[in-house]
């Protein structure tokens, strides 16, 4: 019956479908595999337009001379992978110890916002939550501490990239517990769950010892993404992570923007050097993950039972409530101040109010928010067409992805931005149009591309194929079936998948600069280029207004009306 | 394979199921002896499996039950799953993929069998009561249905489970072979003087048996079993 359908749909309307896969790979592959050749030559010295021509070991040698590169490469690996560990360790903990219960389903309700949110805006907030003029210290002072003045120690830019950590962790946690949800999803879990504890088993070591040996390898791509991302981010770091010397992927975008053009070679060579960091980060990943198996099957067989799991549960409970709690009040943290006349230390609020902040900024903020929108909106729509162009050619051809494809998919976030925008904006200016709106929303697709695909393909695979079956024998042609039957059937998760992408596009900080050549503002660049000010109340309205552009579009998508026509109340207790 | 016999019979007082306020099962007594197997009968879909998940404690937050399981004149309806010791064989046997079929044999071995030589004893007796010896590093998957099930009847045996419930662990499997693991299944039962419930909707599991049996869901086939 299948394969009757797949003959029914081949020839119609299915031609230049076929192409879109391709188009989507050339489209978004491309400029990776030419952005990181368009770096290996000049890490290598071969750069002509800036007089490289010899093939030599130059920029490596000026590399591994430059003051402070240990402390640099030590500090990122550090919070990179610390971040990557706690946050694992978080997410898969409250699934283990809360699956099933309220307040995990309560946790779950909560995620999409905290995942809208973008990394920065959380980086900016809880710099000013946790400084040592920030809120958290105003709120105590002086009445519990004594101080009148903000005291002197480095609460963010510690110089062991603790602030960075948590930052990092964050947001990182509530992506993969969503990943973690969405393999739980598939997995069987409740049966195997059930047998575990019908063997005496206690609920959190069930977990554990039968779910998660079934899950990991789902997650696995997703943590791989979160320590990538974790060890060569830029924004965040800028903020929180020390500046002297700061971590490697700071100091390679500076060497990229140094005004002595000859640093380029460095920084291609400190480009390389942060790929294979965070190539070897995830081999040794790899590695822990046998150690583990290894260890792990003892331990599985031992046929210990685990206790009750209330202490777990409590303690994963806890921490993601402190987790989220944080996040809310680096948001409100960030309206407060940008909505603060004046707000002199240790004042528990602001002691007189003003909208000037916002309207004075005028122009700029007009001018940043409204490219911010354009491009947001312009590289979700892309990255959703693409998406659907590939999805909907699968199923008529009958193809099933691999776990290659899957490893491609990936490509543009295991690895590091700074390893590889240099190369492209290279291709872009020789091809002559770099600066261009085109080469924005494209080096934007790069990172949206994959989010949209991802949080949109499990609902269109698991649509009941007998819905378009139906149609197809009443008669319709495949794509009538696509814009008549699954895509209103699907409109919620498309229409998720794209809030998706344009919050991923919102957060884009070095693509911006890179593929914009400095000529497009967004709020993103406009609240870094700010670091360092003193005005947290202008620095408040850039990275507010950048936190809450993405929860609107997840909160319009969220608003709609579920359209489902009823012929009248559904059957008590029917399936779901 | 020969585990202390621990008499005791599983009673149910007044259980029933409701989902959303509508009576799945209407409330019902019924005592299991050790080593009797009762049959409860129904079509699908009519709340069979969730009435075992209600005994054994893994109940879907989603549906509603009354009444008490007592286990040898103890009330166990407030306790968690795993400190019932209810064993449950499903439909599909649930070996565990990520371990080997000695390793899910382990699974279910309590773990004050403290010493490996001892545990991999059981567990080769174990193997050998099910016709298997040998079979141990074997990945689950490369065995048959009928093993597989023996496995998973082991495996929940070396739990030692003070009673069994058998969610038509019989269904899938073809008529020579339902019969002779159905045999396999009631002499453990027996021998193990457990009291056990079979769910079933295939009228030859019920003479088998030899216990009481109960027909469940009668009144509620009309909206119970398709999907609208």
């Amino acid at each position: 019956m299948a394969a009757a359908i797949r003959q029914l749909a081949r020839p119609v309307g299915g031609a230049w479908l076929r192409w879109v896969p391709a188009l989507t790979l050339a489209l978004f592959l491309a400029p990776v595999g030419a952005g990181l050749i368009g770096t290996w030559l000049p890490a290598f010295g071969y750069f002509p337009a800036l007089g490289g021509t010899e093939i030599g070991l130059a920029p490596w040698r000026a590399l591994v001379s430059y003051p402070g590169l240990g402390t640099s490469v030590w500090l990122s690996l550090c919070a990179g992978v610390l971040a990557t560990g706690l946050s694992t360790g978080l997410a898969v903990g409250v699934v283990a110890a809360c699956h099933n219960t309220r307040m995990f389903a309560r946790l779950r309700r909560f995620l999409a916002p905290l995942l809208a949110v973008p990394h920065l805006a959380i980086a900016v907030g809880l710099s000013f939550l946790i400084a040592p003029s920030g809120w958290i210290l105003r709120l105590i002072s002086p009445w519990a501490t004594g101080w009148q003045v903000p005291p002197d120690v480095a609460l963010v830019q510690d110089p062991y990239g603790l602030a960075l950590t948590f930052a990092l962790v964050i947001k990182e946690t509530p992506y993969l517990l969503l990943m973690t949800i969405a393999a739980l999803d598939q997995s069987r879990a409740g049966e195997r769950l059930a047998v575990a504890r019908s063997l005496g088993y206690g609920p959190v070591t069930a977990w554990v010892k039968t779910v998660l040996p079934a899950i990991y390898p789902q997650i696995r791509l997703p943590i791989y993404a979160v320590l990538a991302y974790s060890l060569s981010v830029v924004d965040m770091a800028i903020f929180l992570a020390p500046q002297t010397p700061p971590p490697l992927a700071i100091l390679v975008f500076r060497w990229f923007n140094d005004p002595d053009l000859a640093m380029r070679f460095v920084g291609a060579a400190g480009a390389v050097l942060q790929l294979a960091m965070v190539v070897a980060a995830i081999c040794l990943w790899r590695l822990a993950e046998w150690a583990a198996e290894c260890l792990g099957r003892r331990w599985l067989t031992a046929g210990g039972r685990g206790g009750s799991g209330r202490l777990p549960s409590m303690l994963a409970e806890g921490a993601m409530i402190g987790l989220y709690a944080t996040a809310a009040a680096s948001l409100l943290g960030l309206a407060l101040w940008s909505l603060a006349r004046r707000w002199p230390y240790p004042e528990a609020l602001p002691v007189s109010w003003t909208l000037d902040n916002w309207l004075r900024q005028g122009p700029g903020l007009w001018w940043a928010g409204s490219t911010t929108l354009l491009t947001g909106v312009a590289a979700a729509a892309v990255a959703l067409a693409l998406t659907l162009g590939c999805l909907e050619n699968e199923q008529r051809r009958g193809l099933t992805t691999s776990g290659r494809g899957l490893w491609l998919l990936y490509a543009p976030l295991l690895v590091p931005q700074v390893g590889f925008l240099f190369g492209t904006q290279v291709l872009t200016i020789r091809m002559g149009f770099d600066g261009t709106w085109a080469a924005l929303i494209w080096s934007h697709l790069l990172f949206v591309l994959p989010y949209v695909f991802l949080s949109l393909a499990d609902s269109y695979r698991r649509l009941d194929p007998r819905y378009a079956r139906a149609a197809l024998c009443l008669g319709a042609s495949p794509n009538r079936v696509f814009w008549r039957v699954k895509l209103p059937m699907l409109v919620r998760p498309v229409l998720f998948a794209a809030a998706v992408g344009f919050a991923v596009s919102v957060a884009q900080y070095l693509p911006t600069l890179f593929a914009g050549a400095g000529r497009f503002a967004t709020l993103t660049t406009e609240a870094v280029a700010l670091a360092g000010g003193a005005d947290r109340r202008v620095l408040g309205v850039y990275a507010f207004l950048q936190a809450v552009l993405p929860l609107l579009a997840f909160a319009a998508v969220l608003a709609l009306p579920a359209r489902r026509r009823r012929a009248g109340p559904a059957p008590a207790g029917a399936p779901l | 394979m020969t585990t202390e016999p621990r008499a005791g019979r599983l009673e149910l007082r007044g259980v029933g199921l409701r989902a959303n306020g509508r009576v799945l099962i209407a409330p019902f007594d019924l005592t299991v002896a050790a080593g009797q197997v009762a049959t409860v009968m129904g079509p699908s879909g009519c709340g069979k499996s969730s009435l075992l998940a209600y005994i054994c404690g893994t109940l879907d937050p989603g549906l509603q039950a009354d009444g008490r399981v007592l286990l040898a004149g103890e009330d166990v309806t407030a306790l968690p799953p795993e400190r019932r010791r209810i064993g449950i064989l499903f439909q599909d046997d649930l070996l565990f993929p990520h371990l080997s079929v000695a390793e899910n044999l382990a699974f279910g071995l309590p773990p004050d069998v403290r010493d490996r030589a001892a545990r991999q004893e059981r567990i080769g007796a174990a193997l050998a009561e099910a016709g298997l010896a040998g079979f141990g590093e074997r990945d689950p998957a490369t065995l048959s249905g009928g093993q597989r099930g023996r496995v998973a009847l082991l495996r929940t045996l070396l739990a030692q489970p003070r009673a069994l419930l058998l969610d038509e662990p019989f269904a899938k499997l073809d008529v020579g072979l339902r019969t002779r693991f159905r045999r396999f299944v009631f002499d453990h039962v027996r021998s193990n003087h457990l009291p056990t419930v079979l769910v079933t909707h295939d009228p030859a599991d019920a003479p088998a048996c030899g216990g009481p049996v109960i027909q469940i869901g009668l009144t509620s086939e009309a909206n119970g079993g398709e999907i609208p």
